[in-house]
């Protein structure tokens, strides 16, 4: 076996830890030495990232799917494992947190007030967000997931805004609540896992998760004596609510613009950049693939026979609320930073659109390939019907009961042309397309969510105010600030030729065919997304320079971005550009990773 | 990569004025000279590679059609492409091509832009206004750099997604130059309006090119256009779509709709007047190179999908060719009749644009597609060059104007509301006022005052400007002469011409349409028909009132657009008597250089010609005027390509061909046929104009007063007529129907009422409630507790105290996380365990 230090993702995570340590504990009284010290150590840790992207870019993942496997005992009396690896869409927001953390270092040491904990804590926060994306066992993924709440608490308590108190109490309330959920659902399905493997004991493995928990139904239907299907119904419920609360799906988004808003910039920063995303890996890693039967359970509201729903229609629907009312109500605000905030519910649905659709076309597979062809059909919209037996040529009298698996394929083929499941690849191919969205919009989003936190939190770090009403008329003040700002309003508005489209592009493209109409009110989203960008824009640059401003730009604090401030907007500059010119320098990682996820029921 | 391959030419054609672009913005933006250099000659360099590949490829290759014009799609043209994004096994590719539309839009488009630039450096380095940073004028360069790199790339792109990058960038742009004047309220909002207006277009746009991806696995314009599988395909309800349409006629509702929007179409057509707002040279781009150019340069470009499953020439008509048709015979109509009652003569442009769009797309509704293509061309031409006349006009004004100032009289004055104007602009009025502080209130938008007419726009107040600035009236002239359709030696007659002869086809050819009713046809015939009177009439009214006659006002006296020593307001008023000296000065040298405008090289020479001292006078003179001339040759020549092979009297010059049809007829898979000959089109042609422009000559070719009542005014009436100033109003009800209930809803019920009241509040109701029931155990175990306590040592219960306030907090979590589910899932997943 390897050695420890001799595999990249753990480095990653002990790296920013023994970081976190040494800057927590060196001299008091020395703020410039912590600075440099945290920022030193970022730079490893995105170096080595850089180099773990660039391998699982250009190589084939072989058998496993994963990346730099790293298995050593850890806790084996309860079956965990330290268990590491990566596939490509880990490995896409790995590189994102390498890339975002030095950046909100850099931001972070306009703190005067306890520098080194803020900066330990940055650090110490990077190794859990590390952890979270590399882990491969799941009593790992829910440690690292809740360490990641505490620098966070911590940050917005201790140097937040001025209503810090609710906003962070709120935020770990919040998280911490719906976290429970789910780790009894891990316990539940660690038992029922180690049983099918017939270990004696539990297991958290998550590969052995993905390939044993879908298709079990039980010991003679029960999971621990209740009926299977209700309990994968309420393990569901575990993973569903704790994500939704993270990524945030709308209606739980309410903790997010408090959070962001009170938070110091540096946080804002990560917590658009990277904690959001997690929740959408948690539907990507676990959510999707583990349930697909539970995603495709059609239902109906009692007495309500007309409304048949599946969950991921559902999440479709949550899906266009948050684009839509996410869009109303930043365009709502007069808080440039809880505008801001607002518009990562806008972007965040779009990322959650791309999920639905991933969830519909996976469990449609998922189920096709276990040989429930009815189900697959009705989940794709295109259900068979007896009489189509006779219709199409097959001896009257037969039920669709009495046919094979094959044999309904086959009657699918035939009445639905090219478009079903089997022969044609157009469903899934939408799919593919609209989770590569997905995947690149969240990179995307947190590129340019922190790039707008950034300067939002540059101008209020000048300023002393938030309040939009009171700016006006600085394009010609500070020109170098407002030329930045209107970049990357664009890039998060998706001006095609920058970053933001080509996600909102794809997710729009794969979805519209399976959910037209939700699609379609998106758009009011889309359209609104305009509205609130240019809001920011034009009250902070546009109109009759105010006096105020000018008399205090001049002779008491330049609002012009400074240098260190600049330094670190650059470099999301540039990967806004490249991204948006060139998306394929990082889309074929994703690609490779969510094909195969795809491909595993090709008919 | 071989640079000097012809393939790879296409990609280079954009970079020059984006580099142009980034050189502004990041190195050069300081030094006005520099900023001009860089910004010209990058245009200029993407001039020279676009007409080299133009001649190139209609002269030398022609695209390599074989003699007996065999044309299918895997044909040589020039191009190349990459892989941009991984698509699962497939892969989306982002390249260039120039095919017959592109190589006549290479034509056009560069040719244009150039002319802007050059004149552009003349208006913007007399613009007058200051400030701090003296960025001004570079950031108006290197927007204008971007706008041309993105009309470029849109030109050259072999796919949708690349021409929509293009066209995005240019509402970008558009956005910021209209918004030019960042201090003026108006200007602001008008490019909020552009912006909002196209973008709500531009969204559905997006999902119709989604559609089409996923539909057909490309985007490549020919791997669609010229397939007639997948057109066939895309075309059949039964195969693909939904709702009973075919995703051909979704696809192209969701296209034409990015149109409307793009080109300023009823009912999205609200935005382009206020777009006046920008300084000048953006109006020219906005109208005629580039942007609204860009909406029908893309309906012409995705027509065969536009019409699949239908079939325009035998009156069958798909969906988006009836939107088209409607909407384009609505606006074209329309437009013709607000611009009537303009007295701002940027806004009477603006409304001939919108008509004129109405033209193109209303003659692609009835499938005249060369027609459409031919519109376009001839339109960017001479509506260019009528917008930089415009401009010029107005600077003479503006000049007109600071001599008023210079001498000590009051200048007409009017006082925009609500505008503030620290620079002290003396015709937009309050200047060196500080703003009042309602500017950092919300507002609404009230900016955009609809009959507000700045000074120097008001034809009112112009008059015998032919005697000041007589290069600018002949060129404008022939502007005006193409615009208006004067018969053969127009462009614009040959190409208005040819799309009333289409829309007379059901008169003219009516078995073509094989017992089907062409009432496309006759809808837009009538409408363009009238709509063309209408043009005519409006553009002799506008060049009549301001060229001739005698001047309305003191500042139409004084108009020229020589000399500009005292270009900053600040300095003719704090340096008034100087100032005034030396404005006479050279007002005298300009009485004596006037009648011989044109000859003054010659003149110069005797004198020891002294180039400095000569471009200190004519530098913006010249840098305006001459653009102005090179159009005016296209304005009136361009039109002679496309004539009809059997015009009488003209068959030696076209020997039979319609250059410009079976040049761009190629461009589709199978070329349209051409038209039967017929008086008839010719006949409303020649109507129209001479109806239109002799009404118009009767009218307004008389002398009038500055004040007098308008001749339409008196005969249509108070109401009518300032309903038509006002647009009938439609921007107000835009305004009251979409906008102020949108932003109700937003601050109201979304915000306030649903994320505070409803979700915040029950997520508050949780935690008391949680924390209710953690104080009652706390009471109930002190209760026990004290009960018990006497012989309890002090120890145990200080231990207790702690126990007991752990307890409590985890109970509120977990108290909390269980009506976080109730309220979480809803009752869709509750009753789902039922």
């Amino acid at each position: 076996m390897e050695s420890f230090a001799s595999n990249p993702l753990n480095l990653l995570v002990f790296l920013p830890l023994i970081g976190a340590a040494i800057v927590a504990f060196l001299p008091k009284g020395l703020p410039n030495l912590a600075r440099w010290a945290a920022l030193v150590f970022s730079i490893p840790t995105l170096v080595i990232a850089i180099g773990v992207f660039y391998n699982v870019q250009n190589n084939d993942p072989g058998s496993s799917g994963f990346f730099y496997e790293y298995t050593a005992a850890w806790f084996p009396q309860i079956g965990a494992a330290w268990h590491l690896g990566v596939d490509g869409v880990s490995v896409t927001m790995v590189l994102l947190t390498a890339i975002l953390v030095p950046l909100s270092i850099l931001i972070a040491f306009e703190h005067d007030k306890g520098t080194q904990v803020v900066l330990a804590l940055i650090l110490f926060m990077q190794a859990a967000m590390m952890g979270v994306f590399i882990t491969m066992d799941m009593v790992a993924f829910f440690i690292f997931w809740e360490l990641g709440l505490v620098p966070m608490y911590f940050l917005i308590n201790q140097w937040g805004g001025d209503n810090r108190r609710y906003a962070s109490n709120k935020f770990f309330i919040y998280t911490m609540a719906g976290s429970l959920g789910l780790l009894l659902a891990i316990q539940l399905m660690a038992f029922s896992v180690g049983d099918i493997q017939g270990l004696g004991h539990p297991t958290f493995d998550i590969p052995t998760w993905l390939q044993t928990w879908p298709g079990y139904t039980g010991t003679d239907g029960n999971i621990l004596g209740i009926a299977a299907d209700r309990v994968k119904y309420l393990a569901f419920l575990g993973f569903f609510v704790a994500f939704s609360i993270k990524v945030p799906i709308w209606p739980f988004h309410t903790w997010l613009p408090d959070a962001h808003t009170e938070a110091p910039t540096a946080g804002s920063m990560l917590l658009a950049g990277v904690l959001l995303k997690q929740g959408a890996y948690g539907f990507i890693r676990f959510v999707i693939p583990l349930f697909p039967d539970v995603v495709a359970r059609p239902y109906s509201p009692p007495g309500l026979d007309f409304i048949v729903l599946n969950f991921s229609e559902v999440l479709a629907f949550l899906a266009m609320m948050g684009i839509v009312l996410g869009a109303f109500a930043a365009w709502a605000q007069d808080d440039f930073k809880k505008l801001v905030a607002y518009s990562s519910v806008n972007h965040m649905g779009f990322v959650v659109m791309g999920l639905a659709m991933m969830a519909i076309v996976y469990a449609t597979f998922w189920n096709a390939q276990q040989g429930n062809f009815e189900t697959a059909l009705d989940i794709a919209g295109k259900p068979l019907v007896d009489e189509d037996i006779v219709k199409l040529g097959g001896v009257d009298g037969l039920t669709l009961d009495d046919l094979s698996a094959a044999d309904k394929a086959a009657l699918a083929e035939e009445k639905y042309g090219t478009l079903n499941l089997t022969g044609d690849t157009s469903m899934r191919q939408d799919a593919n397309v609209a989770m590569n969205g997905a995947v690149l919009q969240m990179f995307n989003h947190g590129l340019s969510a922190a790039a707008m936190f950034l300067l939002v939190g540059a101008l209020y770090h000048k300023a002393h105010t938030r309040d939009l009403r009171r700016f006006g008329g600085l394009w010609h003040t500070i020109p170098v600030y407002a030329t930045l700002l209107v970049f990357t309003s664009m890039a998060s508005l998706g001006l095609p030729g920058l970053n933001g489209f080509t996600g909102e592009w794809l997710i729009v493209a794969g979805s519209f065919r399976v959910f037209p109409v939700l699609v379609l009110i998106s758009m009011i989203g889309l359209l609104l997304t305009g509205a609130y960008i240019l809001k920011g824009i034009q009250k902070v640059l546009h109109g009759p320079p105010n006096p105020e401003w000018i008399e205090y730009h001049e002779h008491h604090h330049s609002l012009e971005i400074n240098l260190r401030e600049f330094v670190a907007i650059a470099p999301l500059v540039v990967l806004m550009l490249v991204t948006g010119l060139y998306p394929n320098w990082i889309l074929p990682a994703i690609n490779d990773t969510i094909s195969a996820m795809l491909a595993f029921a090709i008919g | 990569m071989d640079w000097l391959n012809a393939n790879n030419l296409p990609w280079l054609i954009p970079v020059p004025p984006l580099v142009s672009f980034a050189l502004i913005v990041l190195f050069v933006g300081r030094s006005k000279l520099w900023t001009s250099i860089v910004a010209v000659t990058s245009v200029f360099l993407s001039f020279i590679m676009a007409w080299s590949l133009f001649f190139h490829t209609t002269v030398t290759d022609k695209f390599g059609v074989t003699e007996a014009g065999e044309h299918i799609y895997d044909l040589h043209i020039f191009g190349s492409d990459f892989t941009w994004m991984d698509l699962g096994p497939t892969a989306f590719k982002m390249g260039v091509a120039v095919d017959p539309l592109t190589a006549v839009m290479l034509f056009m488009v560069p040719l244009a832009i150039l002319m802007i630039f050059i004149y552009s450096v003349g208006y913007m380095r007399a613009y007058p206004v200051g400030d701090p940073h003296e960025i001004r004028f570079s950031r108006f360069l290197a927007y204008l750099s971007l706008f041309g790199g993105a009309m470029l790339t849109l030109v050259v792109a072999d796919n949708l997604l690349l021409l929509f990058v293009g066209w995005e960038v240019m509402g970008l742009c558009s956005y910021l130059l209209i918004g030019f004047l960042i201090e003026k309220k108006s200007a602001y909002q008008a490019a909020v309006k552009a912006f909002m207006t196209t973008r709500v277009a531009d969204v559905l746009m997006l999902v119709g090119i989604g559609y089409l991806f996923v539909e057909t696995g490309t985007l490549n314009f020919r791997e669609i256009m010229l397939n007639p599988e997948v057109l066939e395909r895309l075309g059949d309800a039964n195969l693909t779509g939904f709702l009973g349409l075919s995703a051909a006629s979704i696809i192209g509702s969701f296209l034409v709709i990015g149109t409307v929007g793009k080109s300023a179409q009823f009912p999205l057509h609200g935005w382009l007047p206020d777009a006046m707002e920008g300084p000048t040279p953006v109006s020219a781009m906005i109208h005629a190179a580039a942007m609204v150019s860009a909406g029908v340069y893309m309906v012409i470009r995705m027509f065969p999908l536009l019409e699949a499953g239908g079939n325009p020439h035998h009156a069958e008509y798909t969906l988006p060719l009836i939107i088209m048709g409607v909407i384009g015979s609505v606006t074209a109509l329309g437009a013709a009749v607000l611009g009537i009652a303009q007295n701002d003569i940027k806004r009477v442009l603006a409304y001939s644009t919108i008509s004129q769009l109405g033209f193109m797309v209303a003659a692609l509704g009835i499938g005249a597609y060369v027609a459409a293509a031919f519109h376009l061309i001839t339109h960017a031409f001479f509506k260019a060059l009528l917008f930089m006349s415009s401009g010029a006009v107005i600077h003479s004004m503006e000049h007109g104007e600071q001599h008023m100032i210079a001498e000590g009289k009051h200048p007409p004055h009017r006082v925009q509301p609500g505008e503030a104007t620290p620079w002290g602009n003396t015709h937009l009025g309050l200047h060196g006022e500080a703003p009042d502080d309602a500017e950092w209130q919300p507002v609404m938008p009230d900016g955009i005052q609809l009959s507000f007419v700045a000074v120097p726009n008001d034809m009112r107040l112009m008059g015998g400007l032919i005697n000041r600035i007589p290069v600018t009236a002949f060129a404008m002239l022939a502007g005006a002469a193409s615009l208006a359709g004067a018969p053969l030696i127009s462009a614009g007659f040959w190409s208005k011409d040819e799309i009333l002869a289409d829309g007379l086809l059901f008169l003219t050819d009516s078995s073509a349409f094989e017992g089907h009713a062409p009432w496309l046809h006759i809808l837009v015939f009538l409408s363009l028909f009238f709509a063309a009177i209408l043009t005519a009439f409006y553009t002799t009214r506008m060049w009549m009132m301001t060229f001739l006659g005698q001047p309305r006002s003191e500042m139409a006296k004084h108009a020229t657009l020589k000399h500009e020593h005292h270009h900053g307001h600040d300095h003719a008023h704090d340096e008034h008597g100087h100032a005034h000296d030396e404005h006479g000065h050279v007002e005298a040298h300009a009485v004596v250089e006037h009648h011989d405008e044109h000859h003054h090289e010659e003149h110069a020479p005797a004198q020891g010609f002294d180039f400095r001292a000569w471009w200190s006078v004519y530098s913006n003179s010249f840098l305006m005027q001459a653009p102005l001339v090179v159009l005016a040759f296209f304005a009136l020549t361009a039109g002679f390509v496309g004539i009809h092979p059997e015009f009488p009297i003209l068959e030696w010059f076209t020997g039979g061909h319609n250059f410009f049809h079976e040049f761009v007829g190629k461009t589709l898979l199978h070329e349209p046929p051409g038209l039967p000959w017929s008086w008839l089109p010719v006949l409303a042609s020649l109507t129209a104009f001479f109806v239109g422009a002799g009404l118009g000559y009767a009218i307004y070719g008389t002398p009038r007063d500055a004040d007098e009542k308008d001749f339409m005014n008196v005969a249509l009436g108070d109401p009518v007529w300032h309903a038509l100033q006002n647009r009938l109003n439609l921007d107000n009800v835009w305004l009251r129907t979409l906008y102020m209930p949108f932003e109700w809803f937003g601050r109201v019920v979304v915000y306030r009422n649903i994320d505070k009241e409803l979700i915040d509040e029950a997520l508050h109701g949780i935690a008391d409630a949680a924390t209710a029931i953690g104080e009652a155990i706390k009471r109930f175990n002190r209760v026990v507790i004290d009960g018990v306590g006497d012989g309890i040592p002090y120890l145990i219960w200080q231990g207790g105290r702690r126990f007991r306030s752990i307890q409590s907090g985890r109970i509120q979590q977990y108290l909390l996380f269980s009506a976080l589910m109730l309220l979480a899932v809803g009752t869709f997943f509750i009753l789902q365990l039922f």
